[in-house]
């Protein structure tokens, strides 16, 4: 199959490979996904008391376009608030890395990825917070 | 000397035509262009000639009793069609059961099914996780409704080479006909259809370094003889069981291949063993988590498939992008399912995923492996660097204890 120029770019040179410190409270981890699938995500987020979205990293088990989906998912995720980045929407992934319909998946997957770290950080801070106030 | 880029090492997929292979095919598009079947000139008749000693050529190199027993058709998909369907339909009164095996090729495993949809029974019977068949369940598969075995005498993602000629002892005595596909196994290991009691046997040009659309089906004609249906209706060619204009250039090409394996096929098998053996041995040594697909000795001598533990095929693939490879992953499908070898022979799905194939052949070097065998290494350790899944079983984690969620 013949993968768009964006997909080879970003699988080439992907942006924020890494990992951030799962057990910090400004990060938010997202881990989806299954093995016996052939892809798994993990993106993470580190946000500041502002809600912004300072450091974003990603590792992905998975084909060019879900390392690439990934990888355009923290670009875009980093120095957004975490409600702007909750409207990040899989079919924009798919538009903008000309992703094929037998690839749409890997976009959907690094929507799930968001939303789950996204979800995460903030029952950190909802459990932070009721620490705090108890 | 610089190596030269990309790099085929899918000889599996198909095979480049062998330039001795050519030279004999040329002079039968031009000047010797005449119709196989016209009885009543020069030019037929040369054509005719050609034809036969191909004919002679693709026998020797089986094993045939008689050049009569080949039959030329456009390649092995048709062989497998026209040999089972062939047989059903011929010997449907004597039987309607059928035993093959789950790793055959879908032209075998398609056809069985079309097969079960007229009324036929079918056994697939499942594989060791080496991906081999075992005699014995041939045997008891094997029930007084049984009219035929097919086999496949090598499979083409591991290249496990099955027992034919156990298979062989068992069917001739409970008077089962015995079909093979040899498509990536015969000239390149020993075998002969004698030695081996098969029955029908199909075979490709374009596997062996000849042109593609190509075939023939080895059909037995004494002890027993073989009778089929014909599957096209036309002029009867090829003593009725295959009517259409015979290509003869490409049967000349099968004829030289199948000439050149013959004479050079089981050296150049040892050839490739021993640079399959080097790839294995600087993978295995570079790389932990790494496992071999498929047997370690009744394998044919060009292939080596691995998994690479956390590591995506397709993404694997794309790293390695300059050689020519397979995957046992199939992302790119539209069912997104891995190989159903691989799964048949119990490998996870995980791991399936995580499986290349290298498909080494008539013209690899030993300076190409090498270079794939660095290139792969570094690759890996790229994509490890980036999986999540290495990640955690580095940190002693174990992944199935992991709630994934399927998608």
């Amino acid at each position: 199959m013949a993968y768009s120029d964006k997909v080879i770019e970003h699988y080439e040179n992907p942006r924020n490979v890494g990992t951030l410190d799962k057990n910090d409270d400004a990060v938010g981890t997202g881990l989806v996904g299954a093995p016996a699938c052939g892809d798994v995500m993990r993106l993470q987020i580190k946000v500041s008391d502002e809600g912004v979205i300072e450091d974003a990293k990603f590792k992905t088990f998975g084909c060019g376009s879900a390392i690439a989906s990934s990888s355009l998912a923290t670009e875009w995720l980093k120095g957004k608030n975490i409600d702007e980045a909750e409207t990040i929407k899989n079919s924009m992934i798919a538009e903008e890395l000309n992703l094929p319909p037998v690839k749409i998946h890997c976009s959907v997957l690094a929507e799930d990825a968001i939303k789950s770290a996204i979800a995460d950080y903030r029952r950190k801070r909802a459990e932070k917070k009721a620490l705090q106030g108890g | 000397m610089a190596i030269k880029l990309p790099i085929y090492m899918d000889y599996h997929a198909t095979t480049p035509v062998d330039r001795r292979v050519i030279d004999e095919m040329l002079p039968f598009f031009t000047d010797v262009f005449g119709n196989a079947a016209s009885r009543n000139h020069a030019f037929g008749w040369r054509a005719e000639e050609a034809v036969e000693h191909a004919r002679e050529r693709v026998a020797a190199l089986v094993g045939a009793e008689s050049p009569k027993e080949i039959v030329f058709t456009s390649g092995a998909t048709e062989s497998n069609n026209l040999a089972i369907k062939g047989a059903a339909d011929f010997y449907r009164d004597k039987g309607n059961h059928i035993i093959t095996t789950v790793i055959e090729h879908k032209a075998v495993l398609d056809t069985c099914k079309r097969l079960e949809k007229e009324g036929f029974q079918v056994t697939y019977l499942p594989v060791d996780a080496h991906g081999r068949v075992s005699a014995e369940a041939v045997e008891q598969a094997i029930t007084d409704r049984t009219i035929l075995v097919s086999v496949m005498l090598a499979n083409n993602e591991v290249g496990t080479v099955q027992p034919i000629e156990e298979i062989g002892k068992i069917t001739r005595a409970r008077g089962v006909l015995f079909h093979s596909d040899g498509v990536q196994a015969v000239g390149k290991i020993p075998f002969d259809v004698v030695k081996a009691s098969v029955d029908l046997l199909s075979i490709t040009a374009h596997k062996m370094y000849g042109p593609k659309g190509v075939g023939a089906l080895y059909v037995r004609r004494s002890r027993p003889r073989v009778r089929l249906v014909a599957q096209m209706d036309g002029g009867g060619h090829e003593r009725g069981n295959r009517s259409g204009t015979l290509n003869v250039p490409g049967i000349v090409g099968l004829g030289k291949a199948a000439e050149i394996m013959r004479q050079e096929g089981l050296a150049e098998g040892e050839r490739l063993l021993a640079l399959r053996e080097r790839l294995w041995k600087k993978l295995n040594a570079a790389i932990d988590d790494i496992h071999l697909n498929g047997h370690p000795e009744h394998r044919l001598p060009g292939n080596l498939n691995v998994a690479f533990a956390y590591v995506e095929g397709e993404a694997m693939m794309m790293a390695i992008k300059d050689v020519a490879v397979s995957s046992g992953s199939a992302c790119t499908s539209a069912s997104l399912e891995p190989s159903y070898v691989l799964r048949s022979m119990g490998v996870g799905e995980e791991m399936a995923h995580s499986s290349i194939r290298f498909g080494l052949g008539r013209f690899t070097t030993e300076e190409e492996v090498d270079f794939v065998a660095d290139l792969v290494i570094e690759k890996v350790n790229k994509l490890r660097a980036m999986s999540p899944l290495y990640e955690m079983v580095k940190e002693g984690i174990d992944l199935k204890t992991i709630e994934w969620a399927a998608h």
